[in-house]
């Protein structure tokens, strides 16, 4: 049935069909934190995974159910679990794959809480990690350790947009026996199918494109179901008898869903970081039209990076369509339907001049978000990324005066007039001489 | 566990629970290019309620070792081997798809060791396609994503397998793969279609088993349709049928009703 219907199709139907009991044809919406048990049997089967059921809403929703074969659909995957948030979609892959004494490999290129909760947070409960460039592929090779249990990157960094070349970096895991986990949020599956290009899991922030209105913060994290987990023989985690359930051994449980067993019993379970329905009944409404928005999403951003490439007043713009980005090539190859609609650049004037185009916007919203259906902007130097360094701003390709924009859905011509009048605004300061000479905005 | 049958370690997976040779046992065959965890959820039931259940990898299946069998003979002789092997007197067998094949040949071999015979997805013949055959000698992938897209009836599935939010389109393929990369020696994708394809014991094997039979069979079934079991149906002497509205992964697809009607079956 899979590949009788296409993508437009599993957005729309993938998951739900009519209510059997009342007809309703939009996904209810299950408010409920429990579910009825048929008798003490039937309880006691469900906590074994004698049957398969909704128990307490923390654990399983059918609303949420409905979420997450959408998305195991979509990006070709064996089923996923929707958490209370990108971060903790993140952090539930990465807990069920290792403990104290764990290293990641990760890329420099990554959203900055990512950075965070890998370079600060989990070195706190000893688990280390080591960053490369992310086109470094010999940097990503020399990294790994014995103790290497992950290489993570994003598919295009945020918001310096480098590229992950899936295939290669994937193949460098699977020779060390180890997965790659990619953060999907900026390119959703309508761009790019990690899967199909070798990555193992997949996490998505929900709360971007996927719900794609601003209106929800959520997580999903996916699994391919093709790492085998029994040959690398460096996951006890999944091949060994678990005594915190049931002394199951996922993987001889199910050969190819082990890590979604864990995620679920376990981490799902003990962390608690599980998604609202409600919320997933609005990242449900979002998906609906996800083909739809990210094709306008991104011939907006291209109109936006045309306009902006002409102007005097910008120094550089960091997005894979220009031929002069690191990943235009790799861009090319892998996101033929375009890199996204999330990128910075940098202006070419004083601090005062940079903030005076952020505050002379009127379509764009200033605030801490991407993958909203209305444009936003931000700074991120001085936001989103603020505790990195100067180094590792750069490392991910971001400049102190970088700007970053998400390009929504409004009409192509009012973003560019919008762009233009802010522009026309931070020149004017410029112009005064009120800020010297000029030079790269800084924050 | 690891139990060598015919001189090769086969796997089989007994539901969480150790093997007690004073419990009654049944033994569950899963079919071509699976493994023992499409029964995930109806054997681990049973192992929790006073079963053995045996849930063996085929040879050259996943875990378990050896060449993939080629014939439904010489897979039927080695559940007996394993049966043989674990000196177990009396047994249900339940098959699906090429594995109902094997159980009915099995039975038809031991018919006085068996108590109740289950067959899941079946039809006989089971005819397949000289281009599904050639496809999965030589475009396995594309041979996968065939059986994948006429395995399941439709895009929406209960709480299954992996428990809520498991896309099973997707989870079968998954384990096809798998199990196609398990075993680069041999392929089990070309043998067991192979094997089903060329078995003409079945109905020989049918009048030979004379403990009941129940026949389960999916509506939306694209892979052995309902109505490729019909004869045998007719040839059975004790024979229940349950029809259920799903397609030909209907473990998976409907877990609950199997379980039901593989329960009331075997009171």
């Amino acid at each position: 049935m899979e590949s009788l219907v296409g993508f437009d199709t599993l957005a729309l139907h993938a998951g739900a069909s009519p209510d059997s009991a009342t007809g309703a044809r939009a996904v209810p919406l299950y408010l409920s934190t429990s579910f009825v048990f048929k008798s003490s049997d039937h309880a006691a089967a469900l906590f074994n995974l004698e049957q398969a059921g909704h128990v307490y809403s923390r654990i399983s929703n059918p609303t949420n159910a409905v979420l997450e074969q959408r998305i195991a659909a979509l990006e070709g995957g064996i089923g996923a679990i929707a958490t209370a948030s990108g971060q903790a979609a993140l952090h539930l892959g990465i807990t069920t794959l290792m403990g104290a004494g764990g290293h990641i490999v990760a890329s420099t290129a990554l959203y900055g809480g990512s950075h965070n909760l890998l370079d600060y947070t989990l070195r706190r409960f000893g688990i280390e990690t080591s960053f490369v460039a992310p086109h470094d592929h010999a940097a990503w090779q020399a990294a790994i350790r014995p103790n290497t249990r992950l290489l993570f990157g994003e598919t295009v960094g945020n918001p310096g947009m480098d590229v992950l070349d899936i295939a290669a970096i994937s193949a460098i895991a699977h020779d060390a026996g180890v997965p790659l986990l990619v953060d999907s949020t900026m390119t959703t599956p309508w761009l790019i199918k990690p899967f199909e290009l070798g990555a193992d899991l997949i996490v998505h922030s929900a709360t971007k494109f996927l719900s794609g209105h601003g209106t929800v913060v959520g997580g999903i994290l996916v699994d391919g179901g093709s790492f085998d987990w029994e040959r690398s023989g460096k996951f006890g985690e999944l091949t060994e008898a678990y005594p915190g359930f049931h002394g199951m051994n996922f993987s001889e449980e199910n050969t190819v869903g082990a890590f979604l067993l864990r995620a679920r019993r376990e981490g799902l379970r003990d962390f608690g970081a599980c998604m609202s329905p409600h919320t997933a009944w609005l990242i449900l409404q979002g998906i609906e039209t996800l083909p739809l928005r990210m094709a306008r999403h991104v011939s907006n951003a291209q109109a936006v990076v045309d306009f902006l490439a002409t102007h005097p007043m910008v120094e550089r713009i960091g997005h894979p369509s220009r031929p002069d980005h690191r990943s235009h090539e790799l861009a090319q190859r892998l996101l033929p339907r375009g890199a996204g609609a999330v990128f910075s650049f940098d202006l070419r004037g004083t601090r005062e001049q940079g903030k005076a185009f952020v505050e002379n916007l009127q379509i764009f919203s200033h605030l801490a978000n991407v993958g909203d259906c209305r444009s936003l902007v931000i700074h991120p130097a001085s936001t989103t990324h603020f505790r990195m360094d100067d180094a590792a701003l750069h490392a991910a390709g971001i400049g102190p005066g970088s700007i970053r924009l998400s390009i929504g859905l409004e009409d192509p011509e009012d973003l560019v007039q919008d762009l233009k009048r802010a522009l026309k605004a931070a020149q004017r300061i410029g112009s005064s001489g009120a800020s010297g000479a000029p030079s790269r905005a800084s924050s | 566990m690891i139990i060598t049958v015919q001189g090769a370690p086969l796997f089989v997976y007994t539901g969480g629970r150790a093997f007690d040779a004073a419990k009654p046992t049944m033994l569950f065959v899963h079919g071509v290019l699976n493994d023992h965890s499409v029964w995930g959820l109806q054997s681990r039931y049973f192992a929790h309620h006073g079963w053995n259940v045996l849930v063996p990898d085929l040879p050259g299946h996943n875990r378990s070792g050896g060449a993939p069998p080629d014939s439904v003979e010489a897979a039927a002789l080695s559940v007996i081997g394993l049966i043989d092997t674990m000196q177990i007197d009396r047994i249900v067998l339940i098959g699906h798809s090429f594995g109902s094949l094997i159980a009915l040949e099995a039975a038809s071999r031991i018919p006085d060791r068996v108590d109740r015979l289950a067959l899941l997805g079946i039809a006989y013949p089971m005819r397949v396609s000289e281009a599904l055959l050639e496809s999965s000698v030589k475009a396995p992938e594309e041979a996968i994503r065939l059986v994948t897209r006429f395995s399941y009836s439709g895009l929406v599935a209960p709480p299954s397998a992996l428990g809520p939010g498991t896309w099973l389109p997707g989870l079968g393929r998954a384990l096809m793969r798998r199990v196609l990369a398990s075993n680069p020696d041999h392929n089990p994708f070309y043998a067991g279609f192979l094997a089903c394809d060329r078995y003409d014991g079945g109905a020989k094997a049918i009048g030979r088993v004379h403990c009941p039979i129940l026949f389960v069979l999916g509506d939306e079934d694209q892979m052995t349709p309902a109505k490729g079991a019909k004869g045998l149906i007719d040839q059975a002497k004790s024979v229940q049928v349950l029809r259920l509205p799903v397609g030909h992964q209907m473990m998976s697809e409907a877990p609950d009703r199997v379980l039901e009607g593989l329960r009331v079956f075997v009171k």
